[in-house]
């Protein structure tokens, strides 16, 4: 349907057309329909939107742009108006109809503004929300307008214009020298820099056939930046693996996404076909004599195919087992080809270096990590969602102020970082800078840049019980201390939480974490043990009183706790009504009892209590 | 010709040769399991690691698949290596006290105990015979299936294979089942006799057309007693 770009003067021309027809003033309904959108009810006040605006007939003074998510997870499903910038936290479908007439009115609904917890405030702008205050979304606001789906929008935002200035000085080496002076390091988790890989790979020599990879396996529990990106914006990552293939020689690329995530996979299909269609991919890209070819690759369900050796595997048809390195996979990668393969979020940072320049880039951040992190902040605080932070920035700022800190009353404890793989910080050091050095002094990882937030009944083993059990499942089972020594940490840890640990396994989880960390091959292996020695490191009286004394201290072992009702209880049967085990016994306005035989600890009648007459002992 | 040093003292290898073969080559002793000559290194039991580099980048790596690369400063027995390997007889101990090679190896490193739950698994996922039958016997008729605790090894799909030729390649590098320890002490990991009475063999119903090598193979010997009941 549309023309190729032949050349970049045609790609600006198009842009400068596109820009004529918009007017920025007019009022804008977006509403983020990512994954988390789409599951809180955004579909709903598409469909209500689309039914007004073309009921009414305000299609030309109201437009609609479905984008990707904006990050604020916990007040999915949003609406922003721009250009005021008005944020409408937790739409309702009747809400729809009142924002979309006080549009027409040029007028806001106060009354569905967000209100912060701390002033009571109504706040009308989402950037004075303190969710976003504070962060630096370079990365995450560039999707935040446009239509993923839309390449034009894309390119009307000065999408591709990266590109067109790279392929217009005509010099690879000067590409290298400038992604190599950002400073900017993997965001897959290992920090390795990238110039430097790129260079690696350049060095090879011509003619073997170089492939770059995107790695969006995504596979730590709870990190979602991957997603986000690949949904909201994927013609970011398009464009900057096609930087990369102009600086480093690659001719083909390949995205290896994983099958889980069926939106972002639906979303980049659609982009690759509109960059083919324009030029932007194949042959003699816009008219620069340079040709690159990019497709998809789906994965298959292992975590561990997010490592990158077993990756390869994966992509060559074999089971995902990683690679002794070296050779590395620049040298030797996909089918024996030299193969650079970088994060998501790597690939998106490329067209930002390029369009604000090398040295405004290294502006953000510190010293040694220049930039900006996305991380999932999750679990027990506030504002959960998507937080882009300038790297530097500490643990208590990210936590506290954009996070908002506990949502009730139990006390912030620690903060898991890196997922899986990554170590539990305590609160006592939450003045921690964000960067790869420091968190690796600290005993964890930055990862992929899962960030959960613990609290007083968060059990610390439990935590690290949780873990290893996924690990020991996900782990390839070719090094035999990775398969059996996940397995056995597992074992130690189940008796432990379950009232059977002895002191001497202690140590001997200790010894064992030590030996899995030194011999495994691969980044799992290496990083299994974290969660197990961070916690035995910084939260040891936890591990002694569920060995000691038998108890869990934030309640949550099961076999360690016992729920009770106290004198607080006034008999209103609602909880014995909610058992599903029917162990709670009692007559009405009489103090109800707890079977312990039969209780299965679900928790079920704590919530329900509105006495706050249930204790976990 | 490539230099390194291994345990202090400056040594040639050839190019292309991974460090296990250039130390053994030179006599310094590295106990493997998962290594056999004549196949492709692995690199899965790790008892063969060693530790490279220098200060704080020190790091043990596997010496059967490592190249033996210019400059590299190698030793083959320091305190960390031997920890290592202690704890890797522990977890074997632990797993598959039946073995004689685990056991030789427990007597040859001092470990006389182990301090997990002790289990009795036929197999410790070596793929030394995946290896022999693929590279040997050219026949491919096994490999791993799942992962983690999953992780096996047979058919495809568990299904009768159509290129197996019953050779016995397999059973005949099994470390695990190669020469049970005929001890009977079923309590304590060393020693812990026969606790095996299936053959991890393909086809464990028609196990008497094999043609064995082992002889006798104590499962075989007392599956003849329990038929006889």
């Amino acid at each position: 349907m549309s023309d190729r770009l032949k050349s970049i003067e045609e790609l600006r021309g198009l842009r400068d057309r596109l820009r004529l027809d918009r007017d920025p003033e007019v009022p804008t309904i977006i509403i983020p329909a990512g994954t988390c959108g789409q599951a809180s009810g955004a579909n709903d006040l598409i469909r209500i939107a689309k039914r007004e605006l073309l009921a009414g007939k305000l299609t030309d003074q109201i437009h609609l742009c479905i984008t990707g998510c904006h990050g604020f997870c916990e007040t999915e499903p949003c609406v922003v108006i721009e250009p005021h910038g008005t944020y409408y936290p937790k739409v309702g479908i009747r809400e729809m109809e009142r924002i979309i007439r006080a549009i027409r009115q040029g007028k806001v609904c106060e009354e569905l503004l967000y209100v912060d917890p701390d002033s009571g405030e109504r706040i009308e702008k989402k950037k004075d929300i303190p969710f976003f205050r504070t962060q630096v979304r370079t990365l995450l606001s560039r999707g935040e307008k446009i239509d993923p789906i839309r390449i034009y929008h894309y390119i009307e935002n000065d999408g591709y214009s990266a590109l067109a200035a790279v392929l217009a000085k005509r010099d690879p080496g000067w590409v290298l020298e400038e992604v190599e002076a950002s400073g900017l390091r993997g965001r897959g988790g290992a920090g390795f820099p990238t110039g430097l890989k790129w260079e690696m790979l350049s060095r090879q020599p011509d003619g073997r056939g170089k492939i770059l990879v995107c790695n969006a396996d995504e596979g730590d529990p709870g990190a979602y930046m991957d997603r986000s990106l690949l949904e909201g914006n994927p013609h970011s990552i398009i464009e900057g693996m096609i930087i990369g293939a102009f600086a480093t020689g690659a001719e083909e690329g390949i995205v290896y996404v994983r099958d889980e995530y069926p939106l972002a996979i639906k979303h980049l299909i659609i982009a690759l076909r509109q960059a083919r269609d324009l030029g932007l991919l194949g042959e003699n890209i816009l008219g620069s004599g340079f040709s690159f070819s990019l497709d998809l690759m789906r994965g298959a369900g292992a975590f561990v195919c997010g490592e990158e050796t077993a990756l390869i595997q994966s992509i060559e048809g074999r089971m995902g087992e990683p690679r002794q390195r070296p050779p590395y996979p620049v040298q030797r990668g996909i089918d024996g080809k030299p193969t650079a393969i970088n994060n998501v979020e790597t690939w998106a940072n490329i067209p930002v270096i390029f369009q604000a320049g090398a040295g405004s880039f290294k502006q953000t951040g510190t010293p040694g990590n220049s930039g900006t992190k996305i991380f999932s902040l999750v679990g027990k605080v506030r504002n959960t969602g998507l937080v882009e932070v300038p790297m530097g920035m500490s643990l208590g700022e990210v936590v506290y102020n954009i996070g908002g800190g506990s949502p009730g009353k139990a006390r912030i404890k620690a903060v898991q970082t890196g997922g899986p793989s990554g170590g539990c910080i305590p609160s006592g050091k939450f003045d921690l800078p964000i960067d790869y050095d420091s968190l690796a002094r600290a005993g964890t990882i930055m990862g992929s840049g899962g960030m959960i937030v613990m609290d007083e009944q968060t059990c610390m083993v439990d935590v690290a019980k949780y873990f290893m059990n996924f690990l020991k499942d996900e782990s390839c089972g070719k090094c035999f201390t990775c398969r059996k020594g996940t397995q056995r940490m597992y074992e130690i840890l189940e008796d432990i939480s379950s009232g059977k640990g002895r002191p001497e396994q202690l140590h001997l989880l200790k010894e064992l974490a030590e030996v899995v960390k030194d011999t495994s091959m691969c980044g799992l292996g290496q990083t299994a043990p974290n969660p197990v020695l961070s916690t035995l490191q910084y939260f040891s009286d936890e591990y002694l009183t569920h060995i000691e004394k038998k108890r869990c201290p934030a309640g949550v072992c099961k076999n360690l706790i016992t729920y009770f009702i106290n004198t607080k209880c006034v008999g209103c049967q609602l909880c014995a009504k909610n058992c599903p085990a029917e162990a709670i016994s009692g007559t009405k306005k009489e103090q109800h009892l707890i079977d312990s035989g039969k209780c299965t600890k679900c928790g079920a009648c704590k919530t329900v209590c509105k006495s706050d007459a249930v204790e976990v002992r | 010709m490539v230099r390194l040093e291994i345990n202090g003292l400056p040594v040639t290898a050839e190019k292309g040769e991974t460090i296990l073969e250039a130390a053994r080559f030179l006599g310094f002793p590295i106990p493997t399991l998962c290594h056999l000559d004549g196949l492709t290194p692995y690199g899965a039991c790790r008892l063969c690691v060693v530790e490279i580099g220098e200060g704080t980048k020190a790091k043990l790596v596997a010496s059967c698949t490592y190249p033996a690369e210019e400059g590299l400063v190698v030793r083959t027995g320091s305190s960390r290596v031997v920890h290592a390997r202690k704890m890797v007889i522990e977890l074997l101990l632990a797993s598959c006290p039946q073995s004689k090679q685990v056991q030789d190896l427990a007597s040859a490193y001092g470990v006389r105990w182990q301090r997990f739950r002790q289990e009795h698994e036929e197999c410790i996922l070596c793929g030394r015979c995946i290896r022999a039958c693929k590279e040997q016997m050219m026949a491919g008729a096994i490999g791993f299936h799942g992962r983690g605790e999953k992780r096996a090894l047979g058919t495809p799909f568990d299904k009768k294979s159509d290129v197996c030729r019953l050779c016995g390649a397999c059973m005949y590098v099994c470390p695990a089942c190669e020469l049970r320890c005929t001890y009977q002490e079923p309590e304590k990991a060393i020693c812990g006799g026969c606790a095996n009475l299936e053959a991890p063999c393909l086809e464990k119903e028609s196990f008497d057309d094999r043609m064995c090598f082992l002889d006798p193979c104590m499962a075989c010997e007392i599956r003849k007693e329990v038929r006889k009941e």
